[in-house]
Protein backbone atom coordinates (compact mmCIF):
# COMPACT_ATOMS: atom_id res chain seq x y z
CA UNK A 1 0.00 0.00 0.00
CA UNK A 2 1.53 3.54 -0.96
CA UNK A 3 -0.05 5.94 1.43
CA UNK A 4 0.55 9.42 0.11
CA UNK A 5 0.83 13.01 2.30
CA UNK A 6 -3.14 13.55 2.85
CA UNK A 7 -3.03 9.66 3.96
CA UNK A 8 -0.36 10.53 6.43
CA UNK A 9 -1.85 13.70 7.56
CA UNK A 10 -4.80 11.84 8.46
CA UNK A 11 -3.21 8.77 10.34
CA UNK A 12 -1.24 11.46 12.56
CA UNK A 13 -4.53 13.20 13.42
CA UNK A 14 -5.86 9.52 14.67
CA UNK A 15 -2.89 8.99 16.86
CA UNK A 16 -3.26 12.51 18.16
CA UNK A 17 0.56 13.18 16.90
CA UNK A 18 1.52 16.52 15.05
CA UNK A 19 3.62 16.11 11.97
CA UNK A 20 5.15 19.42 10.20
CA UNK A 21 3.86 19.79 6.60
CA UNK A 22 7.47 19.17 5.88
CA UNK A 23 8.05 15.98 7.39
CA UNK A 24 4.45 14.39 5.43
CA UNK A 25 5.71 13.58 2.29
CA UNK A 26 9.01 11.89 3.45
CA UNK A 27 6.99 10.06 6.41
CA UNK A 28 5.03 8.91 3.96
CA UNK A 29 7.92 7.27 1.40
CA UNK A 30 9.11 5.59 5.02
CA UNK A 31 5.67 4.09 5.79
CA UNK A 32 4.79 2.82 2.55
CA UNK A 33 8.46 1.21 2.50
CA UNK A 34 7.09 -0.47 5.42
CA UNK A 35 3.72 -1.75 4.44
CA UNK A 36 4.91 -2.85 1.32
CA UNK A 37 6.99 -5.35 2.78
CA UNK A 38 4.75 -6.24 5.46
CA UNK A 39 1.89 -7.26 2.56
CA UNK A 40 4.66 -10.31 1.54
CA UNK A 41 2.16 -11.85 4.47
CA UNK A 42 -0.55 -12.26 1.67
CA UNK A 43 1.69 -15.33 0.61
CA UNK A 44 0.78 -17.12 3.61
CA UNK A 45 -2.10 -19.50 3.22
CA UNK A 46 -3.91 -18.91 6.35
CA UNK A 47 -7.53 -19.95 5.23
CA UNK A 48 -8.66 -21.82 8.91
CA UNK A 49 -6.43 -20.04 11.08
CA UNK A 50 -7.25 -18.71 14.18
CA UNK A 51 -5.79 -15.36 15.16
CA UNK A 52 -3.53 -15.77 17.54
CA UNK A 53 -4.12 -13.62 20.43
CA UNK A 54 -2.26 -15.15 23.74
CA UNK A 55 1.04 -17.09 23.17
CA UNK A 56 0.24 -18.80 26.82
CA UNK A 57 -2.99 -21.15 27.40
CA UNK A 58 -3.97 -19.72 30.34
CA UNK A 59 -7.29 -18.97 31.24
CA UNK A 60 -7.65 -15.02 32.61
CA UNK A 61 -8.05 -15.21 36.59
CA UNK A 62 -11.14 -14.33 37.91
CA UNK A 63 -10.54 -12.49 41.35
CA UNK A 64 -12.85 -10.67 43.99
CA UNK A 65 -14.46 -7.50 42.74
CA UNK A 66 -13.01 -5.41 45.45
CA UNK A 67 -10.68 -1.93 46.01
CA UNK A 68 -7.33 -2.95 46.67
CA UNK A 69 -5.33 0.49 46.13
CA UNK A 70 -6.50 3.75 46.66
CA UNK A 71 -6.96 6.41 49.00
CA UNK A 72 -3.20 8.19 47.67
CA UNK A 73 -4.41 11.01 45.70
CA UNK A 74 -1.08 13.28 46.26
CA UNK A 75 1.05 9.91 44.66
CA UNK A 76 -1.99 9.54 42.00
CA UNK A 77 -1.59 13.86 41.00
CA UNK A 78 2.81 13.57 42.34
CA UNK A 79 3.47 13.09 38.14
CA UNK A 80 0.70 15.78 36.67
CA UNK A 81 1.83 18.54 34.55
CA UNK A 82 -0.21 20.63 35.82
CA UNK A 83 -2.47 19.45 38.87
CA UNK A 84 -5.06 22.02 40.50
CA UNK A 85 -6.87 21.90 43.61
CA UNK A 86 -6.51 17.61 43.67
CA UNK A 87 -7.18 17.08 39.86
CA UNK A 88 -5.88 16.25 36.15
CA UNK A 89 -6.52 19.42 34.48
CA UNK A 90 -7.20 19.88 30.53
CA UNK A 91 -8.07 23.06 28.34
CA UNK A 92 -11.64 23.72 28.38
CA UNK A 93 -13.32 21.79 25.94
CA UNK A 94 -17.04 23.27 26.74
CA UNK A 95 -18.09 26.77 26.64
CA UNK B 1 42.60 -10.95 44.87
CA UNK B 2 41.11 -10.55 41.87
CA UNK B 3 39.02 -7.05 41.24
CA UNK B 4 35.47 -6.71 42.80
CA UNK B 5 34.34 -5.53 39.60
CA UNK B 6 35.43 -8.73 37.65
CA UNK B 7 33.83 -11.45 39.55
CA UNK B 8 30.72 -13.14 38.08
CA UNK B 9 27.48 -13.15 40.52
CA UNK B 10 28.67 -16.56 41.80
CA UNK B 11 32.15 -15.85 42.77
CA UNK B 12 30.66 -12.66 44.52
CA UNK B 13 28.13 -13.99 46.26
CA UNK B 14 30.62 -16.83 47.49
CA UNK B 15 33.23 -13.98 48.99
CA UNK B 16 30.54 -12.33 50.64
CA UNK B 17 29.38 -15.54 52.17
CA UNK B 18 32.53 -15.99 53.74
CA UNK B 19 33.08 -12.55 54.65
CA UNK B 20 36.23 -11.70 52.17
CA UNK B 21 34.73 -8.63 51.35
CA UNK B 22 31.25 -6.47 52.63
CA UNK B 23 28.46 -5.56 50.29
CA UNK B 24 29.31 -1.97 50.81
CA UNK B 25 33.13 -2.80 49.37
CA UNK B 26 31.66 -4.69 46.81
CA UNK B 27 29.48 -1.59 45.95
CA UNK B 28 31.76 1.22 46.80
CA UNK B 29 33.82 -0.71 43.88
CA UNK B 30 31.12 -0.67 41.35
CA UNK B 31 29.94 2.68 42.10
CA UNK B 32 33.53 3.90 40.80
CA UNK B 33 33.13 1.69 37.56
CA UNK B 34 29.89 3.48 37.20
CA UNK B 35 31.38 6.40 37.19
CA UNK B 36 34.35 5.41 35.10
CA UNK B 37 32.28 3.77 32.01
CA UNK B 38 30.42 7.78 32.11
CA UNK B 39 31.75 7.80 28.44
CA UNK B 40 29.84 4.96 27.21
CA UNK B 41 26.48 6.55 28.36
CA UNK B 42 25.25 3.38 29.33
CA UNK B 43 23.39 5.15 32.44
CA UNK B 44 20.56 7.63 32.86
CA UNK B 45 20.57 8.13 36.87
CA UNK B 46 23.05 7.01 38.37
CA UNK B 47 21.69 6.14 42.32
CA UNK B 48 24.90 5.68 44.30
CA UNK B 49 23.10 6.47 47.11
CA UNK B 50 20.90 3.77 46.89
CA UNK B 51 23.34 1.17 45.93
CA UNK B 52 25.40 2.41 49.08
CA UNK B 53 22.26 2.29 51.87
CA UNK B 54 21.01 -1.09 50.47
CA UNK B 55 24.74 -2.66 50.87
CA UNK B 56 24.76 -1.68 54.28
CA UNK B 57 21.28 -3.39 54.69
CA UNK B 58 22.94 -6.52 52.91
CA UNK B 59 25.99 -6.45 55.38
CA UNK B 60 23.68 -6.51 58.51
CA UNK B 61 21.30 -9.42 56.68
CA UNK B 62 24.72 -11.00 55.55
CA UNK B 63 25.81 -10.55 59.65
CA UNK B 64 22.83 -12.13 60.67
CA UNK B 65 23.01 -15.03 58.75
CA UNK B 66 19.72 -13.78 56.69
CA UNK B 67 21.21 -13.04 53.19
CA UNK B 68 18.63 -12.98 50.46
CA UNK B 69 19.22 -15.13 46.60
CA UNK B 70 21.26 -12.05 45.63
CA UNK B 71 22.41 -10.60 48.89
CA UNK B 72 24.44 -7.36 47.93
CA UNK B 73 24.53 -7.96 44.33
CA UNK B 74 25.05 -5.21 42.53
CA UNK B 75 22.75 -4.52 39.94
CA UNK B 76 21.81 -2.30 36.53
CA UNK B 77 18.09 -1.77 35.91
CA UNK B 78 17.02 -1.32 32.05
CA UNK B 79 15.33 2.16 32.33
CA UNK B 80 11.86 0.80 31.61
CA UNK B 81 11.29 -0.64 34.89
CA UNK B 82 9.62 1.53 37.40
CA UNK B 83 11.45 2.28 40.39
CA UNK B 84 9.38 4.36 43.24
CA UNK B 85 11.15 8.00 43.81
CA UNK B 86 14.03 7.14 40.84
CA UNK B 87 13.29 8.84 37.85
CA UNK B 88 11.98 6.75 34.91
CA UNK B 89 12.50 7.72 31.76
CA UNK B 90 12.10 4.98 28.58
CA UNK B 91 14.58 7.03 27.32
CA UNK B 92 11.61 9.50 25.71
CA UNK B 93 11.00 13.24 26.04
CA UNK B 94 6.89 12.73 26.43
CA UNK B 95 7.81 10.70 29.99
CA UNK B 96 9.56 14.05 31.26
CA UNK B 97 10.67 13.80 34.77
CA UNK B 98 8.53 10.87 35.59
CA UNK B 99 9.26 9.31 39.03
CA UNK B 100 7.04 6.68 39.21
CA UNK B 101 5.51 6.55 43.29
CA UNK B 102 5.61 2.82 43.06
CA UNK B 103 8.46 -0.19 42.17
CA UNK B 104 7.70 -2.77 39.37
CA UNK B 105 7.16 -6.24 40.35
CA UNK B 106 10.74 -7.83 38.82
CA UNK B 107 12.74 -4.93 40.60
CA UNK B 108 10.77 -4.95 43.70
CA UNK B 109 11.86 -8.84 43.46
CA UNK B 110 15.28 -8.53 43.20
CA UNK B 111 15.52 -5.84 45.97
CA UNK B 112 13.63 -8.34 48.36
CA UNK B 113 16.17 -11.24 47.38
CA UNK B 114 19.02 -8.66 48.71
CA UNK B 115 20.27 -6.91 44.92
CA UNK B 116 21.79 -3.59 45.16
CA UNK B 117 20.68 -1.05 42.41
CA UNK B 118 23.55 0.88 40.60
CA UNK B 119 21.32 3.06 38.40
CA UNK B 120 18.92 2.92 35.66
CA UNK B 121 20.44 2.41 31.93
CA UNK B 122 19.92 3.33 28.42
CA UNK B 123 17.42 1.72 25.83
CA UNK B 124 16.60 2.73 22.24
CA UNK B 125 12.84 5.15 23.02
CA UNK B 126 9.68 3.06 24.70
CA UNK B 127 12.54 -0.34 23.99
CA UNK B 128 12.03 0.62 20.00
CA UNK B 129 15.79 -0.21 18.58
CA UNK B 130 18.27 -2.84 17.72
CA UNK B 131 21.01 -0.20 18.78
CA UNK B 132 19.91 1.85 21.45
CA UNK B 133 20.47 4.99 18.66
CA UNK B 134 16.52 5.84 18.90
CA UNK B 135 17.25 6.72 22.89
CA UNK B 136 16.04 10.45 23.29
CA UNK B 137 19.29 10.83 25.58
CA UNK B 138 21.72 9.78 22.86
CA UNK B 139 23.07 6.51 22.02
CA UNK B 140 24.93 4.16 24.16
CA UNK B 141 28.69 3.24 23.15
CA UNK B 142 29.83 0.06 23.28
CA UNK B 143 32.74 -1.16 25.24
CA UNK B 144 33.91 -3.33 22.56
CA UNK B 145 36.06 -2.21 19.63
CA UNK B 146 36.81 -3.41 15.88
CA UNK B 147 41.05 -4.42 16.20
CA UNK B 148 42.60 -1.79 14.42
CA UNK B 149 40.06 0.49 14.04
CA UNK B 150 38.68 3.25 16.89
CA UNK B 151 35.29 3.81 15.33
CA UNK B 152 32.51 3.97 18.25
CA UNK B 153 30.39 0.79 17.99
CA UNK B 154 26.93 0.15 18.98
CA UNK B 155 26.26 -2.05 21.75
CA UNK B 156 22.50 -3.59 20.64
CA UNK B 157 19.49 -2.90 21.76
CA UNK B 158 17.37 -1.71 22.92
CA UNK B 159 18.83 -3.41 26.39
CA UNK B 160 21.96 -1.71 24.88
CA UNK B 161 23.20 0.35 28.48
CA UNK B 162 22.32 -2.65 30.36
CA UNK B 163 24.91 -4.95 28.10
CA UNK B 164 27.34 -2.14 28.02
CA UNK B 165 26.98 -1.88 31.85
CA UNK B 166 27.39 -5.45 32.31
CA UNK B 167 30.19 -6.23 29.17
CA UNK B 168 32.48 -3.22 31.32
CA UNK B 169 31.95 -4.86 34.29
CA UNK B 170 30.21 -1.57 35.81
CA UNK B 171 27.39 -4.20 37.32
CA UNK B 172 27.41 -7.78 38.07
CA UNK B 173 24.42 -8.32 35.66
CA UNK B 174 21.47 -6.53 34.77
CA UNK B 175 17.65 -6.62 33.80
CA UNK B 176 16.23 -6.23 30.05
CA UNK B 177 13.24 -6.54 28.50
CA UNK B 178 12.95 -8.33 25.25
CA UNK B 179 10.19 -7.74 23.14
CA UNK B 180 11.31 -8.99 19.41
CA UNK B 181 15.28 -9.72 20.61
CA UNK B 182 15.84 -6.42 23.04
CA UNK B 183 18.40 -9.04 25.05
CA UNK B 184 19.46 -11.59 23.23
CA UNK B 185 21.09 -9.01 20.49
CA UNK B 186 22.64 -6.62 22.49
CA UNK B 187 23.80 -9.33 24.62
CA UNK B 188 25.17 -11.43 21.31
CA UNK B 189 26.69 -8.02 20.31
CA UNK B 190 28.48 -7.26 23.74
CA UNK B 191 29.59 -10.71 24.27
CA UNK B 192 27.13 -11.66 27.51
CA UNK B 193 24.37 -13.54 28.31
CA UNK B 194 20.76 -12.49 27.20
CA UNK B 195 18.29 -14.55 28.38
CA UNK B 196 14.29 -13.99 27.16
CA UNK B 197 12.32 -15.89 29.52
CA UNK B 198 8.98 -17.52 28.14
CA UNK B 199 6.29 -15.01 27.86
CA UNK B 200 4.52 -15.22 31.11
CA UNK B 201 7.33 -16.59 33.47
CA UNK B 202 8.27 -12.63 34.63
CA UNK B 203 5.70 -10.34 35.78
CA UNK B 204 5.31 -7.02 33.48
CA UNK B 205 3.66 -5.37 36.07
CA UNK B 206 5.16 -1.90 36.72
CA UNK B 207 7.23 -2.05 33.08
CA UNK B 208 7.02 0.45 30.80
CA UNK B 209 4.56 -0.96 28.25
CA UNK B 210 5.76 -1.67 24.74
CA UNK B 211 4.08 -4.61 22.96
CA UNK B 212 1.92 -6.47 25.86
CA UNK B 213 1.24 -9.97 23.92
CA UNK B 214 5.35 -9.75 23.47
CA UNK B 215 6.86 -8.01 26.16
CA UNK B 216 9.46 -10.35 28.85
CA UNK B 217 11.70 -8.83 31.69
CA UNK B 218 14.96 -11.18 31.55
CA UNK B 219 18.45 -11.46 32.97
CA UNK B 220 21.83 -9.93 31.13
CA UNK B 221 25.02 -11.61 33.04
CA UNK B 222 28.39 -12.52 32.00
CA UNK B 223 28.03 -16.24 32.82
CA UNK B 224 25.25 -18.89 32.26
CA UNK B 225 25.38 -19.77 36.43
CA UNK B 226 24.68 -15.99 37.05
CA UNK B 227 21.49 -15.86 34.63
CA UNK B 228 20.37 -18.87 35.95
CA UNK B 229 20.67 -17.24 39.50
CA UNK B 230 19.24 -13.96 38.62
CA UNK B 231 16.10 -15.80 36.62
CA UNK B 232 15.06 -17.46 40.11
CA UNK B 233 15.21 -13.91 41.56
CA UNK B 234 13.12 -12.11 38.57
CA UNK B 235 10.93 -14.60 38.18
CA UNK B 236 7.34 -15.87 39.59
CA UNK B 237 3.54 -15.69 39.74
CA UNK B 238 2.24 -12.04 40.19
CA UNK B 239 -1.47 -11.20 40.45
CA UNK B 240 -1.20 -7.75 39.21
CA UNK B 241 -0.25 -9.01 35.51
CA UNK B 242 -2.55 -11.75 34.54
CA UNK B 243 -0.36 -13.26 32.10
CA UNK B 244 1.89 -14.26 34.75
CA UNK B 245 1.95 -17.28 34.98
CA UNK B 246 0.98 -19.11 38.22
CA UNK B 247 3.82 -21.98 38.43
CA UNK B 248 6.46 -22.80 41.09
CA UNK B 249 10.35 -21.39 40.25
CA UNK B 250 12.64 -23.97 40.14
CA UNK B 251 16.06 -23.15 41.06
CA UNK B 252 17.33 -23.12 38.05
CA UNK B 253 21.13 -23.25 39.26
CA UNK B 254 20.39 -26.98 40.10
CA UNK B 255 19.64 -27.25 36.34
CA UNK B 256 23.42 -26.43 35.53
CA UNK B 257 24.23 -30.73 35.74
CA UNK B 258 26.79 -30.18 32.58
CA UNK B 259 24.83 -33.43 31.16
CA UNK B 260 23.29 -32.32 28.06
CA UNK B 261 23.74 -36.54 26.33
CA UNK B 262 20.91 -37.70 24.40
CA UNK B 263 19.24 -34.25 24.35
CA UNK B 264 17.67 -33.84 20.50
CA UNK B 265 19.00 -30.56 18.77
CA UNK B 266 17.41 -28.75 15.92
CA UNK B 267 18.88 -27.00 13.53
CA UNK B 268 16.22 -24.97 11.38
CA UNK B 269 17.28 -24.87 7.67
CA UNK B 270 15.28 -21.22 7.65
CA UNK B 271 17.72 -19.82 9.37
CA UNK B 272 20.35 -19.91 7.05
CA UNK B 273 19.23 -16.65 4.98
CA UNK B 274 20.80 -14.82 2.17
CA UNK B 275 24.00 -13.07 2.39
CA UNK B 276 25.22 -14.44 5.80
CA UNK B 277 28.44 -13.45 6.63
CA UNK B 278 30.39 -16.89 6.44
CA UNK B 279 31.94 -16.22 10.00
CA UNK B 280 27.99 -16.53 11.30
CA UNK B 281 27.44 -19.72 9.40
CA UNK B 282 30.99 -21.09 10.51
CA UNK B 283 30.34 -20.28 14.12
CA UNK B 284 26.35 -22.35 13.69
CA UNK B 285 28.80 -24.77 12.22
CA UNK B 286 30.98 -24.75 15.43
CA UNK B 287 28.49 -24.84 17.89
CA UNK B 288 26.98 -27.60 16.02
CA UNK B 289 30.03 -29.69 16.48
CA UNK B 290 30.19 -28.81 20.39
CA UNK B 291 26.45 -29.94 21.01
CA UNK B 292 27.20 -33.15 19.20
CA UNK B 293 30.40 -33.58 21.39
CA UNK B 294 28.54 -33.12 24.20
CA UNK B 295 26.46 -35.99 23.87
CA UNK B 296 23.17 -34.13 21.65
CA UNK B 297 21.48 -35.73 18.54
CA UNK B 298 21.17 -33.39 16.31
CA UNK B 299 18.58 -33.36 13.58
CA UNK B 300 17.78 -30.99 10.76
CA UNK B 301 14.05 -29.40 11.11
CA UNK B 302 12.14 -26.64 9.11
CA UNK B 303 10.50 -23.93 10.86
CA UNK B 304 8.41 -22.91 7.15
CA UNK B 305 7.71 -19.73 8.26
CA UNK B 306 10.77 -17.73 9.51
CA UNK B 307 11.05 -15.86 6.98
CA UNK B 308 7.08 -14.17 7.97
CA UNK B 309 8.05 -13.54 11.27
CA UNK B 310 9.67 -10.20 10.86
CA UNK B 311 6.97 -8.42 8.57
CA UNK B 312 4.23 -10.35 10.86
CA UNK B 313 5.91 -8.77 14.00
CA UNK B 314 5.98 -5.31 12.60
CA UNK B 315 2.22 -5.24 12.24
CA UNK B 316 1.99 -6.81 15.51
CA UNK B 317 4.16 -4.80 17.56
CA UNK B 318 3.46 -1.33 16.87
CA UNK B 319 -0.23 -2.08 16.62
CA UNK B 320 -0.14 -3.22 20.38
CA UNK B 321 2.49 0.08 20.41
CA UNK B 322 0.58 2.52 19.46
CA UNK B 323 -2.35 1.25 21.46
CA UNK B 324 -0.25 1.13 24.95
CA UNK B 325 1.63 4.62 24.23
CA UNK B 326 -2.05 6.08 23.77
CA UNK B 327 -1.76 6.91 27.39
CA UNK B 328 0.97 9.80 27.31
CA UNK B 329 -1.46 12.48 26.25
CA UNK B 330 -0.32 15.37 28.54
CA UNK B 331 -2.81 15.21 31.21
CA UNK B 332 -1.53 12.76 34.06
CA UNK B 333 2.18 11.87 33.68
CA UNK B 334 5.08 13.48 31.65
CA UNK B 335 5.25 16.07 29.03
CA UNK B 336 2.67 18.67 28.30
CA UNK B 337 2.62 21.25 25.11
CA UNK B 338 0.43 23.66 25.66
CA UNK B 339 -2.27 24.16 22.87
CA UNK B 340 -5.47 25.68 21.76
CA UNK B 341 -7.85 23.13 22.66
CA UNK B 342 -7.76 19.67 24.03
CA UNK B 343 -6.87 17.89 20.37
CA UNK B 344 -4.56 20.74 19.89
CA UNK B 345 -2.50 20.05 23.44
CA UNK B 346 -2.65 15.94 22.29
CA UNK B 347 -0.99 16.14 18.66
CA UNK B 348 1.60 19.31 20.01
CA UNK B 349 2.19 17.02 22.96
CA UNK B 350 3.20 13.93 21.57
CA UNK B 351 4.56 16.01 18.56
CA UNK B 352 7.05 16.82 20.67
CA UNK B 353 7.46 13.93 23.13
CA UNK B 354 7.79 10.73 20.76
CA UNK B 355 11.05 10.77 18.31
CA UNK B 356 11.15 9.69 15.00
CA UNK B 357 10.98 5.79 15.19
CA UNK B 358 8.52 5.57 18.02
CA UNK B 359 6.48 8.41 15.86
CA UNK B 360 7.07 5.64 12.62
CA UNK B 361 5.86 2.63 14.95
CA UNK B 362 2.66 4.37 16.23
CA UNK B 363 1.58 5.63 13.20
CA UNK B 364 1.91 2.13 11.34
CA UNK B 365 0.12 0.61 14.17
CA UNK B 366 -2.52 3.03 13.85
CA UNK B 367 -3.14 2.47 10.50
CA UNK B 368 -3.19 -1.08 10.73
CA UNK B 369 -5.78 -1.12 13.30
CA UNK B 370 -7.63 1.43 11.53
CA UNK B 371 -11.51 1.27 10.39
CA UNK B 372 -10.95 -0.88 6.71
CA UNK B 373 -7.44 -2.08 6.91
CA UNK B 374 -7.58 -4.32 10.31
CA UNK B 375 -8.56 -7.21 8.69
CA UNK B 376 -5.94 -7.05 6.02
CA UNK B 377 -3.29 -6.02 8.17
CA UNK B 378 -3.50 -6.81 11.81
CA UNK B 379 -5.86 -9.83 11.86
CA UNK B 380 -3.53 -11.38 8.78
CA UNK B 381 -0.98 -10.77 10.96
CA UNK B 382 -2.22 -12.90 13.73
CA UNK B 383 -2.96 -15.35 11.83
CA UNK B 384 0.64 -15.64 10.30
CA UNK B 385 1.71 -15.53 14.28
CA UNK B 386 -0.41 -18.69 14.69
CA UNK B 387 1.37 -20.56 11.99
CA UNK B 388 4.84 -19.41 13.31
CA UNK B 389 4.07 -20.75 16.83
CA UNK B 390 2.65 -24.19 14.92
CA UNK B 391 5.73 -24.48 13.13
CA UNK B 392 7.68 -24.43 16.48
CA UNK B 393 5.16 -26.61 18.27
CA UNK B 394 5.32 -29.09 15.24
CA UNK B 395 9.49 -29.35 15.87
CA UNK B 396 9.34 -29.47 19.37
CA UNK B 397 7.32 -32.96 18.40
CA UNK B 398 10.87 -34.32 17.68
CA UNK B 399 13.39 -31.91 19.04
CA UNK B 400 13.83 -30.38 22.88
CA UNK B 401 16.03 -27.45 21.76
CA UNK B 402 16.77 -25.68 18.88
CA UNK B 403 20.04 -24.51 18.14
CA UNK B 404 20.86 -20.52 15.97
CA UNK B 405 22.73 -17.80 15.17
CA UNK B 406 21.54 -14.97 17.74
CA UNK B 407 22.22 -12.02 14.90
CA UNK B 408 22.88 -12.14 10.92
CA UNK B 409 25.76 -9.92 12.16
CA UNK B 410 28.68 -8.15 14.26
CA UNK B 411 28.11 -4.91 16.34
CA UNK B 412 28.05 -1.91 13.50
CA UNK B 413 29.23 1.52 13.85
CA UNK B 414 26.92 4.08 15.84
CA UNK B 415 24.81 5.96 13.05
CA UNK B 416 25.00 2.77 10.61
CA UNK B 417 21.90 1.32 9.25
CA UNK B 418 19.82 3.98 10.29
CA UNK B 419 18.49 5.18 6.87
CA UNK B 420 16.40 2.30 6.18
CA UNK B 421 14.08 0.98 8.71
CA UNK B 422 13.77 -2.21 7.55
CA UNK B 423 17.62 -3.24 7.22
CA UNK B 424 18.08 -2.22 11.46
CA UNK B 425 14.83 -4.43 11.74
CA UNK B 426 16.52 -7.12 9.91
CA UNK B 427 18.82 -7.51 13.13
CA UNK B 428 16.06 -8.85 14.90
CA UNK B 429 15.34 -11.71 12.39
CA UNK B 430 16.68 -14.72 14.35
CA UNK B 431 15.07 -13.72 17.51
CA UNK B 432 11.69 -12.31 16.80
CA UNK B 433 10.06 -15.28 15.83
CA UNK B 434 10.58 -16.52 19.93
CA UNK B 435 9.03 -13.33 20.48
CA UNK B 436 5.97 -14.22 18.42
CA UNK B 437 5.51 -17.54 19.90
CA UNK B 438 6.19 -17.04 23.77
CA UNK B 439 9.50 -19.20 23.82
CA UNK B 440 12.09 -19.46 26.08
CA UNK B 441 15.83 -18.07 24.49
CA UNK B 442 19.31 -17.67 24.98
CA UNK B 443 22.13 -15.93 23.43
CA UNK B 444 25.82 -16.88 24.62
CA UNK B 445 28.80 -15.79 23.28
CA UNK B 446 30.73 -18.42 21.75
CA UNK B 447 33.32 -16.37 19.26
CA UNK B 448 34.91 -13.53 17.79
CA UNK B 449 34.82 -12.26 13.72
CA UNK B 450 38.18 -11.94 12.43
CA UNK B 451 38.31 -8.27 13.82
CA UNK B 452 37.52 -9.01 17.04
CA UNK B 453 33.71 -8.67 17.93
CA UNK B 454 31.68 -11.29 19.64
CA UNK B 455 29.36 -13.39 17.80
CA UNK B 456 26.71 -15.33 20.14
CA UNK B 457 24.60 -18.38 19.36
CA UNK B 458 20.83 -18.65 20.48
CA UNK B 459 19.23 -21.98 22.02
CA UNK B 460 15.50 -21.98 22.00
CA UNK B 461 13.73 -23.99 24.22
CA UNK B 462 10.13 -25.27 25.10
CA UNK B 463 8.04 -23.14 26.95
CA UNK B 464 8.42 -22.95 30.29
CA UNK B 465 11.60 -25.80 30.22
CA UNK B 466 14.06 -22.84 31.28
CA UNK B 467 16.05 -25.44 33.03
CA UNK B 468 16.90 -27.94 30.09
CA UNK B 469 17.52 -24.42 28.05
CA UNK B 470 20.02 -23.27 30.62
CA UNK B 471 21.55 -26.45 31.17
CA UNK B 472 22.34 -26.81 27.59
CA UNK B 473 23.69 -23.37 27.43
CA UNK B 474 25.88 -23.59 30.27
CA UNK B 475 27.47 -27.05 28.26
CA UNK B 476 27.53 -24.43 25.43
CA UNK B 477 29.11 -22.17 27.31
CA UNK B 478 31.96 -23.67 28.20
CA UNK B 479 32.73 -25.58 25.04
CA UNK B 480 33.03 -22.21 23.45
CA UNK B 481 35.21 -20.66 26.60
CA UNK B 482 34.45 -17.45 25.86
CA UNK B 483 37.39 -15.27 27.32
CA UNK B 484 37.69 -12.09 25.32
CA UNK B 485 37.80 -9.21 26.73
CA UNK B 486 35.72 -5.31 25.24
CA UNK B 487 38.46 -2.55 24.94
CA UNK B 488 36.77 -0.48 27.80
CA UNK B 489 36.31 -2.00 30.86
CA UNK B 490 36.18 -0.41 34.43
CA UNK B 491 38.53 -0.94 37.51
Amino acid sequence: MALDSTAVKRIARLARIAVPEAELAPLAKELSGILTWVEQLDAVDTAGVEPMTSVVAVTLPMREDAVTDGGVPDEVLANAPEPARGFFTVPKVVE
Amino acid sequence: MTALTQLTIAEARAGLAARKFSARELAEAHVKAVEQIRPLNAFLTETPQHALKMAGASDKRLAKGEAGLLEGIPLAIKDLFCTEGVRTTAASNILGNFIPPYESTVTANLWRAGAVMLGKTNLDEFAMGSSNMTSAFGPVESPWRRKGDNRKLVPGGSSGGSAAAVAARAALGAVGTDTGGSIRQPGALSGIIGMKPTYGRCSRWGVVAFASSLDQPGPMTRTVRDCAILLRAMAGHDPKDSTSVPRPVPDYERALTGDIRGLRVGIPKEYRIDGMPAEIEALWRQGIGWMKAAGCRMRDISLPHTKYALPAYYIVAPAEASSNLARYDGVRYGLRVAGENLIDMYEKTRGAGFGAEVRRRVLIGTYVLSAGYYDAYYIKAQKVRARIAEDFEQAYREVDLILTPATPGPAFAIGEKMDDPIAMYLNDVFTVPVNLSGLPGISVPAGLTADGLPLGLQLIGRAFDEETLLRAADVLERAAGFKAMPAMMAG
